[in-house]
């Protein structure tokens, strides 16, 4: 039974340190306790840390993180699709072919599959966080969960099934968060396209219906002829 | 109104018995227990959240929150909008406190920019923001008397949020739904007496505060409904990601406008970071009336302090976002909430990861309800205080 | 008395019209003045202006949109105790009037045993509420009907034991005669305050407020009602003619609790004998008959005013913490008021 008030002193020797040298402490901590299983890291100075793993240390990453670097406050998890949206952003007509890339390109500390899982901690001591990245291989989107380590990812890690299709194994209670159960597709990856965009693309294809005086409808950028718009009165670039 | 825990031993019995709920078999009686489902459509619940509770009598024995009957998909959503379109959508999550939703968005997408606004546009962000957390941190007070019982309290709130709703409107445009951050700054400079005003309002909100603290947390009635009830240790509660007022009054110093760097005005203001050592109802809401107060004076030192000069900086006139990722959070009225922005160079996101305050804080609903009465169900829903728009996205 | 002499079946129309007065006349007030007017001036705010000057329609045109109402039964009720359970709740809030004395001979009945009557029949709302619950075939009903049974026995006690008090001092149960005894006595040697109860059994007055705030479910012992958590509790079924007959039993039984506690504690229909130099019940003259109700009503809303005002004040109580109330404080205090109070009758 957990009692009601805990004590928590870390008298960790990092907490002397400012901004980037406990980053890049943290990074050093992680590949000490993980050998191999760091891939990448990025340090923004003066801004934030990422760091990627391999899926086999998801976990221990995780419990590395919660112990000995002192991150007791989970924030997030999710995960990334890196595919580019084969329909751009829903503003083409229906009838018309764009030829768009499909190149995978991922983001910060790279990556090599579609699917990324990410999280964010931080450290209520420290006043610093991580964000942790994962590949999911694109056969097998299986990901080990975080629940052993921090009990806030049950519900994270729900989202995260229903909306990109990737399991977490060893999760109680794997069922839809937000769509009802039994729904069809996994909304989130960029190939479920959004139903509103393709049942009306918007803006400028469709028919705008004239003010009462106009004398037509503009399907231009309204706001790029608008002298008035604050865009347009701070000046070019 | 005192600092120090009044958790007497009984109530610390208490909160073991609640923890030793599961394993209780009743050998004589084996009743079969009931499944309440409170809500979707409840006056209790702050919109559409359905908790189906499992009771054995009138205790609580299991229960689970069913979200999602709100969910709008504004993650998909943001991948199909240009970035300043995304501050109307975002305006929705929480709506009563909205302005607060855009700021963390804007600051992300101004990270990658590498543009910072002008220090009169953070004096007036930090401003509404503030005023916005005031707004829904009022309305807050008086729902609480609501879920007790007491009618009175929340005509008075309604009331008193009216001169903020009225301030916001005129320097943006929105009672509810402002929209008026933009990357690089805002969209137009403050009307002319509103400062004045502002203090003015500010003044009758302290008085608010002190009207709330008699008429409703006074009331003996008030304290024994909630102290000792709802109880949520300091460990439990950051590892389910508890933010804001409820993080705070399980004991954990955390508060992210002291905590961190931001092109923000807060690091010119001095203000108290309030805690409270139980974890109960009380706590909880009590920590939400000194913030309140504590905003109120915050927003004074800004008004006092505040710089001349533009309101937005130079930013081209089609907004194109390098490539890069940025996360943001801030301290919102309702918990921490953050945008991970993920950009590919284009005139829209590539994917906005919203993370939200009232998902991970009702994520502890199935870990607090265990063992508790009927009546305290809608105690510590009322006390952890959720938006639905905040859960549901 | 009067100068014609009225047959059986005359008597017996007056006083049923007489009743129905009684019943509705303080609901409606009570309703339309604390609920609709104070609760609204209490909460910044001006409540029904429309209808009528100031709003006084308000309340013909809730019956109205009351009465209109489809009459809803659900299918899995229990349909006979289904319709039934609002009457049984209105029928002891007619039973209970009948004890009321409004004047030297303005009265419906002369029971010796009074206040016995009184306190049965106030329980068998008791039973309305509870079967109402049960068989509305709805878990939040059930949850509220089982709340108040629980709720209202355990303060029927503190309330007959408060008012065992007045009947020990008083000598009587008959509620003609507790009234003629305040107005007739003295206290202190000081005659021309009379000798209302309430400044002798002060502790008692207080335990009967308590116990009938508690009696009426409303807040802070408004549980079984809890409107945040249950929605209407026992009532959430109801709807139209049955819901408009709760409503209306609700405030009636608060008006005809507050004229039984001004009967009993505050000197009822009289003042004080001593101001027209009156020795006993014969002496009184007959235009008391008319300006007896009209003070009678006016200490009724005077109490009233005190429950209605606590309601809109308060938060309310947990069941647990409710009972604990009940069973731990109020009947404690109640039996040491009874010892003293016959003490002090023995020694004085």
């Amino acid at each position: 039974m957990s009692p009601l008030s805990s004590d928590t002193t870390t008298d960790s020797p990092i907490a002397e340190l400012p901004g980037d040298a406990l980053r890049q402490r943290a990074v050093d901590e992680l590949r000490s306790a993980l050998g191999d299983g760091l891939i990448d890291s990025l340090i923004k100075p003066g801004d934030d840390v990422w760091v990627r793993v391999a899926l086999t240390s998801w976990r221990e990453a995780g419990a590395v993180l919660r112990d000995k670097l002192g991150m007791d406050y989970f924030c997030f998890l999710s995960a990334i699709d890196w595919m580019p949206s084969p329909y751009g952003r829903g503003e083409d007509a229906p009838d018309v072919v764009i030829e768009r890339s499909t190149e995978i390109k991922q983001g910060y500390t790279g990556g090599e599959t579609r699917f990324q899982v990410f999280a964010r901690v931080a450290s209520t001591h420290l006043h610093y966080g991580i964000t942790i990245k994962a590949d999911v291989p694109d056969d097998d989107l299986v990901v080990p969960s975080w629940i052993p380590n921090y009990a806030g990812a049950n519900w994270h890690e729900r989202e995260c099934h229903e909306m990109f299709g990737i399991g977490f194994g060893g999760h109680p209670n794997l069922i839809n968060m937000y769509l009802p159960t039994g729904f069809e597709g996994h909304p989130m990856r960029k190939d479920f396209p959004l139903l509103a965009r393709m049942v009306k693309p918007w803006p400028g294809i469709v028919d705008v219906e004239p003010l009462p005086g106009d004398d037509g409808p503009s399907s231009e950028n309204l706001e790029a002829d608008n002298p008035d718009s604050i865009n347009n009165a701070a000046g070019e670039s | 109104m005192s600092l120090d825990t009044m958790l007497g031993d009984r109530q610390k019995l208490a909160y073991i018995a609640s923890q030793a709920a599961d394993a209780r078999l009743n050998v004589e009686l084996e009743t079969e227990g009931m499944t309440l489902n409170i809500g979707p459509q409840h006056p209790a619940t702050h919109g559409t959240l359905r908790i189906i509770c499992r009771l054995d009598g009138e205790q609580v024995v299991w229960a689970e929150p069913s979200a999602g009957y709100m969910h709008r998909g504004y993650e998909k959503l943001t991948e199909v909008r240009t970035f300043p379109q995304v501050t109307t959508l975002v305006n929705r999550i929480d709506w009563l406190g909205s302005f607060a939703n855009e700021v963390p968005f804007i600051l992300a997408s101004e990270k990658l920019m590498q543009v910072e606004a002008p220090p009169r546009a953070q004096h007036i962000r930090t401003i509404l923001f503030e005023l916005s957390r005031i707004a829904n941190v009022g309305l807050f007070l008086g729902d609480l008397g609501v879920q007790m019982g007491a009618v009175t309290p929340v005509f008075m709130a309604f009331r008193d949020r009216e001169y903020v709703l009225n301030l916001i409107e005129s320097a943006t445009g929105g009672r509810f739904h402002p929209n008026f951050d933009r990357i690089g700054g805002l969209l137009n400079d403050l009307p002319k007496g509103w400062i004045e005003e502002t203090r003015g309002v500010m003044r009758k909100l302290r008085n608010f505060c002190t009207e709330m603290e008699d008429l409703l947390f006074g009331n003996e009635i008030f304290q024994t409904r909630t102290r000792g009830v709802g109880i949520i240790p300091k460990d439990v509660a950051l590892s389910h990601g508890l933010s804001g007022a409820n993080l705070r009054a399980s004991g954990v110093d955390y508060d992210l406008r002291r905590d961190q760097v931001l092109p923000m005005a807060w690091d010119k203001t001095e203000f108290t970071v309030w805690t409270h050592p139980d974890g109960d109802s009380f706590a909880r809401c009590w920590v939400r009336l000194m913030e309140t107060r504590e905003s109120t004076l915050i927003v004074d030192q800004l008004l006092d302090t505040m710089p001349a000069g533009p309101v937005m900086a130079k930013v081209p006139r089609i907004i194109k976002v390098p490539e890069g990722e940025a996360w943001v959070s801030t301290e919102n009225p309702l918990g921490e909430m953050g945008y991970y922005v993920v950009s590919k160079g284009d005139l829209g996101p590539f994917r906005v990861k919203i993370r939200s305050a009232s998902f991970n804080n009702i994520s502890i609903v199935p870990w607090v309800l265990r063992g508790v009465y009927v009546p305290d169900i809608i105690t510590i829903l009322a006390s952890l205080y959720f938006i639905l728009g905040d859960i549901d996205r | 008395m009067l100068a014609v002499t009225i047959p059986y079946w005359g008597q017996t129309l007056l006083r049923v019209l007489g009743g129905i007065v009684a019943v509705l006349l303080p609901a409606g007030t009570i309703v339309y003045l604390f609920l609709f007017k104070m609760m609204s001036f209490m909460q910044s705010r001006l409540g029904p202006m429309e209808a009528g000057p100031y709003g006084s329609m308000q309340l013909f045109a809730e019956v109205g949109k009351w009465l209109q109402k489809e009459d809803i039964v659900p299918g899995r009720a229990d349909k006979y105790i289904f319709r039934a359970a609002p009457l049984i709740v209105l029928v002891s809030t007619f039973l209970l009037v009948v004890v009321v004395p409004f004047g030297p001979d303005a009265y419906f009945t002369n029971f010796e045993i009074g206040v016995f009557y009184m306190l049965a029949v106030s329980s068998i709302s008791t039973l309305g509420i509870l079967i109402a619950g049960w068989s509305s075939a709805n878990k939040y009903s059930l949850l509220g009907g089982l709340r108040a049974a629980g709720q209202l026995i355990a303060y029927e006690l503190p309330m007959v034991l408060a008012v065992v008090g007045v009947v020990i001092q008083a000598g009587t149960m008959n509620l003609q005669d507790i009234v003629l005894k305040q107005n007739g006595g003295e206290i202190f040697g000081l005659d021309w305050i009379g000798n209302p109860y309430i400044l002798t059994q002060f502790i008692g007055f207080a335990v009967f407020m308590i116990a009938v705030q508690a009696e009426l479910t409303q807040v802070p012992f408004d549980m079984p009602i809890a409107e945040s958590e249950l929605v209407s509790g026992y009532m959430t079924e109801y709807s139209g003619f049955r819901f408009l007959i709760f409503f209306i039993a609700e405030f009636a039984t608060a008006g005809i609790f507050s004229l039984i506690a001004s009967a009993l504690f505050l000197g009822g229909w009289g003042v004080p004998f001593a101001w027209f130099g009156w020795d006993n019940v014969g002496d009184i003259s007959n235009w008391m008959n008319i300006v007896g109700p009209l003070i009678m009503f006016s200490k009724m809303m005077l109490l009233s005013f005190v429950i209605m005002w606590v309601r809109f004040t308060y938060p309310r109580f947990r069941e647990d913490q409710l009972q604990r109330f009940a069973w731990k404080v109020l009947i404690p205090v109640s039996l040491v008021n009874i010892m003293v109070t016959a003490i002090l009758k023995v020694a004085f």
